[in-house]
């Protein structure tokens, strides 16, 4: 299982804690986009949200981030860190600061 | 014994107030999707417990809640908005061919004979539409598709598709408002469109009279008349006898004719409502006074209605979704301003109280009459 850690309102959008799981299929090859696309499989709600619904790309105010490095702007097809596709590290989805 | 129940969308969420008849007072329930900007909150004429809104923010963009329940409960419906053809480019601030691209919705306008059907008018300016309770949306595109769409251009709050009417008399005739485009009929349900903006001038304009390129900021019509349009525009308040065919200025003795908000009587439909603003630089009220205006003879004639409403050191500002009405038999008048306000009048507005007055920045105010 993969950990993914997202911010303050996707959590109460989706109604789960800080940190959810998801499942990969061949998770030790696991890439942004295959994560992506297990956490909107498991919560639709969240379709949209993260990344553009019709190009896939990353929303302009979230980054993506992975031992400690942001890794947004690797291609969605990069594999993973393999701390991260054994579950001993998140998948971060972290919202900017900006705004009020 | 009858009940209203007004839906305040805000900066920071959504609010819903809940009063009997007497409307003097409320219990306010909120904040609902606490956080996000919730542009609009509206509810089924079909069903008064059937609501739809609109949360949204820059970080995670659209969702769609829609509850069954009244408001005690929501739960979130489709988001997916995709243009149906090729977008296109329409024009940027700076005239430039600028791609369309949505960003969100700004206003639901629910189907007068079927809960599960609903309009949404987004940014950047296009018309869609649910069957299915909000669940998918499908673009209603003659709209955006019509031969100027390329001369459109934003505002400076985007190009946005703000205002829809449906007329109660006619199920294939409605009309649109668009910042800064203009206002648009269609007579075949939305499968062809017209440009209404006979007898607009804007200034700011090259040509000033152009059939494309106002910034309508809201149109509005009483449904026993729906060929008698009235509109605030950016500077004018205007008037059409003829379903938008041609339009002449009513602004009369306005202490500013610039504003947002217009809204009509419910039993009186040649009575109307603005918030005068200082100018298009200015976006509060002039002279430090919030102040409502009401023609009883559609334009022209004027009155500053101010009991209850403050009258000095007050720079707030009422948005074009933020004022509605009643249909109590005294109808109740309703607005919400940028400073957080939320005020009602239960008799037409003669007299004003506040149903908050620190709310987040108002976005929008609706109005369910229960019975």
């Amino acid at each position: 299982m993969i950990r993914v850690v997202l911010p303050y309102h996707l959590r109460n959008l989706a109604r789960v804690g800080a940190e959810v799981e998801v499942e990969v299929e061949g998770a030790e090859h696991a890439t942004t986009q295959a994560v992506l696309d297990a956490l909107e499989a498991r919560y639709p709600v969240l379709r949209g949200t993260i990344r553009d619904h019709h190009t896939k790309e990353r929303r302009a105010f979230l980054r993506f981030f992975a031992c400690g490095e942001d890794i947004s702007f690797e291609p969605p097809d990069a594999v993973l860190p393999a701390a991260v596709a054994a579950g001993d590290e998140p998948f971060l989805v972290v919202g900017a600061i900006a705004g009020g | 014994m009858s009940s209203v129940r007004v839906l305040v969308g805000t900066k920071k969420g959504a609010f819903i107030c809940t009063s009997d008849g007497a409307r003097r007072n409320w219990k306010i329930d909120g904040p609902h999707f606490g956080g996000w900007e919730i542009y609009h909150v509206k509810g089924s004429p079909v069903d008064p417990n059937r609501l739809y809104a609109s949360q949204s923010s820059s970080w995670f963009g659209q969702v769609i809640q829609r509850s069954d329940d009244g408001g005690t409960t929501w739960a979130p419906v489709g988001n997916e908005f995709g243009y149906a053809s090729m977008p296109g480019t329409h024009q940027w601030y700076d005239g430039t061919p600028h791609p369309w691209e949505f960003k969100r919705v700004w206003h639901f306008e629910p189907s007068l004979t079927d809960r599960d059907t609903v309009l949404a008018g987004v940014e950047d300016a296009a018309l869609f539409k649910s069957t299915d309770g909000g669940t998918t949306w499908s673009e209603v595109a003659g709209l955006r598709e019509h031969a100027s769409g390329k001369d459109w251009m934003p505002g400076a709050g985007g190009m946005c598709l703000h205002t829809i009417l449906l007329d109660p008399t006619n199920p294939n005739r409605m009309f649109v408002a668009i910042s800064a485009a203009g206002s648009f009929r269609t007579d075949d349900g939305g499968t062809t469109w017209k440009p209404i903006n006979k007898g607009l001038i804007s200034n700011f304009m090259p040509v000033p009279d152009a059939e494309v390129g106002h910034c309508v900021h809201r149109i509005a019509f009483h449904p026993s008349r729906p060929a008698t349009l009235f509109m605030q525009k950016h500077w004018d308040v205007m008037r059409s006898d003829d379903a938008g065919d041609n339009w002449r200025e009513v602004s009369g003795a306005l202490p500013s004719d610039f504003g947002f908000p217009i809204a009509v009587h419910a039993h009186e439909p040649e009575t109307i409502y603005v918030v005068p603003i200082k100018s298009d630089s200015e976006h509060y009220v002039p002279d430090g006074k919030l102040r409502v205006y009401r023609s009883r003879k559609g334009g022209e004639d004027w009155e500053a209605l101010t009991n209850g409403l403050p009258q000095q050191d007050c720079y707030v500002n009422v948005l074009r979704e933020a004022m509605a009405i009643d249909t109590l038999d005294d109808c109740g008048i309703y607005f919400g301003t940028t400073g957080g306000q939320v005020y009602v009048s239960p008799d037409s507005g003669d007299n004003w109280s506040a149903i908050g007055e620190h709310f987040p920045a108002v976005l929008s105010v609706e109005v369910q009459t229960l019975a």
